[in-house]
């Protein structure tokens, strides 16, 4: 039973594994496909059909490029850099319910690698330690510009992860659990958390984006007026690592606002079909990844239509103007929830 | 309680603490301070408190760290820069280290022989955790947030006193 149940969480934890990598992947494909499209271009079109290869062709160019370590950089720290940094960007994935249980051979599996008690929370402890990727390799480059990159990005993170901390106990208020099957399994039949908090989700999907260096919040990399933020020593690989774990962030970013908000793998007149319970799960798990497309597009719209923000306004924006208002956000919902205890 | 779980994180901690005093370079002592943080993590989950555990990552290993990274990496601090105290300062450091170990020490005496707590079904859990602070240790758990309302405005004083400059 033991081993069974370990093989299954193994299984799991390598499909969601390697489905993240191929999503991040194709995720690069899709930044430059949309962008084409809003700019009225055709976009990469020579690697196979419709440019489908050229994620490809992008990793195998990364790989064949000079690897350039600076001579007076901290060499150990610096290429354990990128590494934490896409350990940490994977590290989220595990308490995200894929889907509901498959029945198979008289055995419920549920598609998801592991349900914590206090899954939400665990997922504010992996993404607190994101930053130190991001640190360690602008500390290591030993370049003045690669240390100040790197504080920026770091201060941008440690300052919207407390109004993400705070949109997100105005839901917890509401679901009353901090499991993320429970939260998801609240959900069925139409009863999505986004009609409840909407003003939270709102407060989330901003710090989403300022968590994961997107425009408008992407100063630290800033590659059209900068030199490069934290990462200008990198080349190679192990800058593409970091752009990696740029796009995994984005896709689990999304899952979560998917999971949280807008029901996960639940979908309307899920129970009215009439199909087996196996057929029920597929069908949800499909709807699910069409959720995490949608935001991924998003994230990937607003690129293209907000331009870049100032240092000091997105300071201004996240300590004046978020903290404050995720702060009413929590009060107004425990006086709702009070009202309606009575 | 698993013993081998137990014994390579005690491993962990007590030699990545060691790392901390015995390392010349400041950044790896941060580095090396935050493993043993992880470490410590991993005792309250086999402790099976997760609730716990998750915060220790949160506010130690995900917060303060931060900062103490923050500081020492904008100061620069390397083995050339390092000031050197006088001796007596130093023989003053070990005395007062070896006390404080005695007195933690024989706070503890005692404890192995009281049996151990009956662990229920909502110990360790954000449930658990919240109900006992709401409770029993209600006042305590008032006090420490006054405390820490004092230590932010006191923060926000001396940042301003410094622009007015």
């Amino acid at each position: 039973m033991e081993t069974i149940f370990l093989i299954d969480k193994t299984v799991i934890a390598f499909i969601a594994f390697a489905i993240t990598l191929l999503i991040a992947t194709y995720s690069t494909y899709a930044e430059r496909k949309i962008a084409a499209f809003m700019q009225d271009r055709v976009g990469p079109d020579r690697a196979g059909p419709f440019g489908i290869l050229q994620p490809l062709a992008d990793a195998g160019k990364f790989f064949f490029k000079e690897e350039i370590i600076p001579d007076t950089s901290n060499k150990f720290l610096f290429i354990i850099g990128p590494g934490i940094a896409m350990l940490t960007a994977l590290m989220t994935s595990v308490v995200i319910p894929w889907g509901g249980s498959l029945n198979l051979a008289g055995r419920d599996i549920p598609l998801q690698v592991a349900d914590l008690n206090i899954g939400v929370l665990y997922v504010f402890a992996v993404v607190s330690l994101g930053v130190y990727g991001i640190m360690i390799g602008g500390w290591a480059s030993n370049n003045k510009y690669s240390l100040l990159g790197a504080i920026r990005a770091s201060s941008q993170m440690i300052s919207y992860e407390l109004s993400m901390g705070l949109a997100l106990i105005a839901l917890i208020m509401i679901t009353g659990t901090l499991s993320m099957k429970e939260i998801v399994e609240q959900q069925h039949g139409m009863n999505w958390n986004i009609f409840y908090q909407p003003f939270g989700f709102l407060l989330f999907i901003i710090c989403a984006f300022a968590e994961c260096n997107r425009t408008p919040f992407d100063l630290p990399e800033c590659e059209a007026e900068l030199v490069g933020g934290y990462h200008t020593e990198y080349s190679s690989m192990k800058l593409g690592f970091y752009m990696f774990a740029e796009y995994i962030n984005m896709f689990i970013s999304s899952a979560f606002m998917a999971s949280l908000y807008f029901g996960g793998y639940n979908f309307p007149f899920m129970d009215s079909l009439g199909l087996s319970q196996n057929a029920i799960t597929i069908i949800g798990v499909f709807v699910f990844f069409l959720k995490i497309f949608f935001f991924i597009f998003v994230f990937m719209w607003v690129r293209w239509t907000l331009p870049r923000f100032r240092y000091d306004q997105l300071m201004r924006l996240g300590w004046q103007w978020m903290i404050p208002l995720s702060l009413l956000n929590v009060f107004i919902t425990g006086l709702v929830l009070l009202w309606y205890d009575k | 309680m698993n013993p081998i779980a137990f014994l390579i994180l005690s491993v962990l901690t007590i030699s990545s603490a060691l790392m901390v005093v015995f390392s010349k370079n400041p950044i790896y002592s941060v580095l090396w301070l935050i493993i043993c943080f992880f470490s410590i993590t991993g005792h309250y989950i086999l402790l099976d408190a997760h609730f716990l555990a998750v915060v220790n990552l949160i506010v130690y290993a995900g917060a303060i760290m931060v900062l103490f990274l923050f500081v020492i990496m904008l100061l620069n601090l390397n083995k050339e820069t390092e000031p050197h105290k006088p001796m007596i300062l130093k023989a003053a450091a070990v005395l007062s280290g070896c006390l404080l170990m005695i007195v933690l020490a024989a706070s503890l005496q005692g404890y192995a022989q009281q049996p151990p707590a009956i662990i229920t079904e909502e110990f360790g859990t954000a449930k658990g955790v919240g109900k006992v602070l709401f409770t029993d240790f209600l006042l305590p758990f008032e006090v420490a947030s006054i405390l820490f309302i004092t230590a932010i405005v006191g923060s926000v004083i001396l940042g301003k006193k410094h622009v007015n400059d």
